[in-house]
């Protein structure tokens, strides 16, 4: 049983899909129904078997546990297992999976194909967190696109395909450089094996190529190629662009799939691979991110601020809190990446119930222009103390699970550019500029649209949707030692190998030492 | 000893004798009226003349003083031929009787251009060579205008004929000057004759012309041009025919001639490979964003899927040619169920080849709307389809050969090439809802359909078996 966990749940939702391909017949009324209910029920028994994988997890093993292992194709390995820095990456797929599908609970075009979508993309996200062949993981990872670009092109708003194609070239285009240089890693190392890699020392002789010296070889081009990949799926400043459109277009449900979910494969990217199997060449491109994020904090932040569409506002602010992420990443220390981690997760839930608390009131209005409401609070004060609540948590408020996260980078960073921790900080308050803001046109002041006289609070459903994000929310934020000893030992092996094999290159380091 | 060499070239005796009895049955008996049956028929030879292939097995067999050669890399091309042609004589059966364009010529032709590719493969002297490809030209030259009341189709038969007349032009100078300078036809003779690592400058020319009259057969970019209009022209169980059989045997001949004639010289041929390689790929995306003609743009898409395929190829390695074949094996597959689909397209009983058509085609049949989605997304080599590993064998070779910026420009090419993949989804699935095209009344087009699309996704588990025969393959190529 323990060796095919993994397998089990990761297939759990594609085999529901599948059932739903072949054999949901029936009237269009009925179809729907049931169609609605097999994703529920699959997605739900995902998370309960997932559980198994949460409360069976050693965190004191900083190996990967409940791997699996066959053989594929062209010496390619069917290789699955989760370690303390992907566990809580499934986790939290898995567990926002079933919310998802509740909040989809009114779409009636085509239920049958958007739940078969939701459910593979559910399957596909899982393998990413979960494979342990780089071949595996890309194809997983490279799959997700499939739904994403039929959930967004399908069921998406007026632009929506324009939306679903620059999603699509955009991640394409990035990840098919990743590709190359998975094919360069198979050549060098001859394994695609992601826990013997991350154990090979790949080359880092400077060398010339096309009259520019690479600094730190082929790891440094290497971590460009999965760089251009996980930076785009992140998204960091400037490749976010494609960010707002699919997130503005997307349904509901899509976007809180892509904001909780699919934004952390990048950073996941990163921690698996970037770091680990290219120190030197993440060493020596660490100021340009670094810079990068800081710049992807402030500009997006205040990009957002001056955002007319609720979707858009939030999805800039993403942007911004992946800027975080990143910093932490790579200030490469325990604080730096617990707290990118604890950050993620964190914006996983935020983020997501910030674009479920937009879809509340676009079901009703069918606008997510910031200027067709106001005076929320006078008829919706359940919805109007949700969407405080998590207003709060993305600004940061302690107690809150965001506070936490952010403040673990910014110590991180702290100790390693003090500049970078400056600057940074300040997204801190412009995050509560943008966010209280759009919260008081929204929610607060007097109720004078007319269109709005007769809008009505949340129905139970919804409220059961947002229940047990807040508990996630509060609890993380109160007490973030479950998340954090959970991750802290895998994190804290990576940073010593990572440490490790810095001071193997003293010559290559040096040039960066400044940093 | 000539019994030993006849035992050797049996299969395609045997074809070539069933052709001319069939012409004979069907001039002396009812003529058209037998056509569907002798499609059958033809296909089902096609199938155990393949299964026989398949099933003999057995090392290297050398007829008629190396001028035919029957080894496992001739073996994999022919099975892969023979299938795929009886599946598109099967598919197309179906559309041609109902427009009365099923003479009973056609499946005959059809089988003599199946044993000129034959030949092609198995080729072991630059005269094998051109006899099997003349062969094989000729008779597609009469299928592709085998609508002669129509002009396009006239066209297309007589654009590819004179093409194809230049190309075969250029490829024997280059057999005359590839004689002149090693003194012998053969293949054996001629990579003694080039030496290794150092070649006449003699042969370098015959080799550079040589390998411009297959790259039109293999329609690589520059020598491309007749592919588009040769694909508009002719009907389109035609089109469909000259997008995977005759593909496969100009590329396996490609490769036996490079490797077999000129296995010495590698680092000569290797820049032409990839320059055609990286040529075909970009021009094969770039041309095909603004077709609207589905057939058109199935030929931009073969070119560029050619370029991927010599990628494998300008490796110049074992590993090269098992890629490429395993890229071949994979795109006749996608292009089998993808020309199913074409075929069917239809409304009021005509043929529709304009991509907008398809507008909302998933409202109304779902089922077929997710085959081709499958099959768009497997040509455009996203993973987990088939198409995805072919790409990936293909950018392994050329890296591990030191070609790592033809990997990256063919990755590149691989982003412009999914937009128009993608365009067709698009129609399908998010498009606006206009007339619909008639149900696809054909079962044969919509089985092959649906076997290449559950092909495509299935695959993903072990390329059913393929891989090991391909190696095998390749390992009997180059050595």
């Amino acid at each position: 049983m323990n060796d095919s966990l993994l397998s089990l749940i990761t297939f759990i939702p594609a085999l529901a899909a599948a059932i739903l391909a072949i054999f949901l017949r029936g009237d269009e009324a009925a179809a729907n129904r049931n169609a609605k209910w097999v994703a529920l029920v699959a997605t739900s028994i995902t998370f309960l078997v997932s559980l198994f994988v949460l409360f069976g997890f050693d965190p004191s093993n900083t190996g990967f546990q409940f791997v699996q292992e066959s053989d594929w194709l062209l010496g390619l390995k069917y290789k699955m297992g989760v370690d303390g820095i992907s566990v809580l990456f499934v986790m939290l797929t898995t567990f926002m999976m079933p919310l998802v599908i509740l909040a989809s609970w009114n779409v009636e075009s085509r239920v049958k194909e958007y739940m078969i979508a939701f459910l593979l993309l559910e399957t596909l996200m899982l393998g990413v967190f979960m494979a342990l062949d780089l071949v595996l993981f890309y194809l997983f990872f490279e799959a997700g696109l499939i739904p994403m670009f039929l959930i967004i092109g399908i069921w998406g708003g007026k632009e929506r395909i324009y939306a679903s194609f620059k999603f699509f070239l955009y991640t394409f285009l990035g990840s098919v450089l990743m590709l190359v240089a998975m094919v360069a890693m198979f050549s060098e190392a001859g394994t695609t094996d992601i826990p013997t890699l991350m154990t090979h020392e790949f080359a880092s002789e400077t060398f010339k190529l096309l009259g520019f010296t690479v600094v730190g070889g082929m790891q440094t081009l290497m971590f460009l190629a999965f760089f251009a990949s996980f930076a785009v799926k992140m998204p960091m400043w400037p490749v976010h662009t494609w960010l707002p459109d699919a997130h503005v277009q997307a349904p509901t449900a899509g976007s809180v799939v892509l904001a909780a979910i699919l934004l952390k494969m990048g950073g996941y990217g990163f921690l698996r691979f970037s770091l680990p199997m290219f120190p030197i060449g993440s060493d020596v491109l660490t100021p340009l991110i670094l810079w990068m994020s800081v710049i992807a904090i402030v500009y997006t932040s205040l990009v957002a601020m001056v955002q007319a569409d609720m979707k858009k506002l939030i999805a800039y602010s993403s942007v911004a809190h992946m800027g975080y992420v990143t910093m932490g990443i790579f200030a490469a220390n325990q604080q730096g990446i617990d707290g990118a981690i604890f950050q993620m997760l964190s914006h996983g839930f935020i983020s997501g119930a910030l674009f479920l608390c937009v879809g509340v009131i676009y079901d009703r209005m069918h606008t997510r222009e910031i200027d067709a409401y106001g005076g929320l609070v006078n008829r919706m004060p359940a919805y109007a103390l949700i969407f405080m609540f998590f207003t709060m948590a993305n600004v940061g408020l302690p107690g809150t699970s965001g506070f936490v996260g952010e403040f673990l980078t910014l110590v991180g960073i702290f100790q390693v550019n003090t500049w970078v921790a400056l600057v940074a900080t300040s997204g801190v308050i412009l995050s509560a500029a943008y966010a209280l803001w759009l919260y008081r046109r929204v929610v607060l002041g007097d109720l004078i649209k007319e269109s709005l006289k007769t809008i009505n609070d949340m129905t139970s459903r919804e409220k059961w949707i947002f229940a047990p994000l807040v508990a996630m929310t509060l609890i993380l934020g109160v007490y973030p030692a479950l998340v954090l000893d959970i991750i802290g030992p895998s994190v804290e092996h990576l940073v010593s190998n990572y440490e490790t094999a810095l001071a193997h290159a003293p010559e290559v380091s040096s040039t960066t030492a400044s940093h | 000893m000539i019994q030993a060499d006849l035992n050797i070239i049996l299969p395609e005796i045997l074809l070539a004798v069933y052709a001319m009895v069939a012409l004979l049955v069907g001039v002396y008996t009812t003529k058209d009226k037998l056509a569907p049956l002798l499609t059958w028929i033809t296909a089902a030879v096609f199938v155990l003349i393949g299964a026989w292939i398949g099933m003999a097995g057995g090392g290297e067999n050398i007829a008629f003083d190396g001028m035919f050669v029957d080894d496992g890399f001739s073996r994999f091309a022919k099975v892969t031929i023979l299938l795929s042609a009886a599946a598109v004589l099967v598919m197309g059966q179906d559309y041609m009787s109902r427009r009365g364009m099923l003479r009973f010529e056609y499946p005959i032709l059809i089988a003599l251009a199946v044993v000129g590719m034959m030949m092609m493969v198995s080729a072991g002297d630059l005269m094998a060579l051109y006899m099997g490809l003349e062969l094989q030209s000729l008779a597609l030259y009469v299928v592709a205008s085998l609508r002669r009341d129509s002009v396009k189709s006239t066209e297309a038969g007589m654009k590819y004929f004179v093409l194809g007349a230049l190309s075969s032009g250029l490829l024997l100078y280059g057999a005359s000057l590839v004689y002149g300078f090693a003194g012998t036809t053969k293949f054996a003779g001629i990579v003694e004759a080039a030496g290794h690592g150092h070649i006449p400058i003699g042969l370098l020319f015959g080799l550079t012309f040589v390998t411009a009259g297959l790259a039109f057969k293999v329609s690589a970019v520059p020598f491309h041009m007749w592919t588009p209009d040769v694909y508009e022209g002719a009907p389109t169980p035609i089109t469909a025919f000259f997008a995977t059989a005759p593909k496969i045997a100009a590329m396996g001949l490609l490769a036996r001639v490079l490797h077999d004639a000129f296995g010495g010289v590698v680092g000569d041929w290797q820049q032409i490979i990839a320059l055609l390689s990286v040529l075909s790929m970009f021009l094969g995306s770039i041309a095909a964003i603004g077709q609207r003609n589905i057939k058109r743009l199935m030929a931009y898409s073969s070119i560029a899927h050619m370029g991927y395929a010599l990628m494998g190829l300008a490796a110049g390695t074992a590993f090269g040619v098992q890629a490429m074949l395993i890229y071949m094996a994979i795109y006749v597959t996608m292009n089998v169920g993808t020309f199913a689909f074409i075929l069917s397209m239809e409304k009021d009983g005509q043929p529709v080849v304009d991509i907008g058509a398809l507008n909302m085609y998933s409202k109304r049949s779902s089922g077929k709307a997710l085959a081709m989605l499958i099959l768009l997304f497997s040509l455009a080599g996203v993973p987990p389809l088939v198409g995805f590993f072919g790409k990936f064998y293909v950018l392994r070779a050329a890296y591990d050969a030191g070609l790592a910026w033809l990997a990256v420009m063919g990755v590149i090419a691989s982003v412009i090439g999914a937009y128009y993949y993608l365009r067709i989804v698009y129609y399908m699935y998010f498009g606006e809802e206009t007339d619909a095209l008639d149900e696809g009344r054909s079962p044969v087009q919509y089985v092959f359909l649906m076997v290449s699309a559950a092909a495509m996704l299935l695959g993903v588990v072990n390329l059913f078996g393929i891989e090991g025969v391909a190696q095998a393959a390749s390992m009997a190529l180059v050595n």
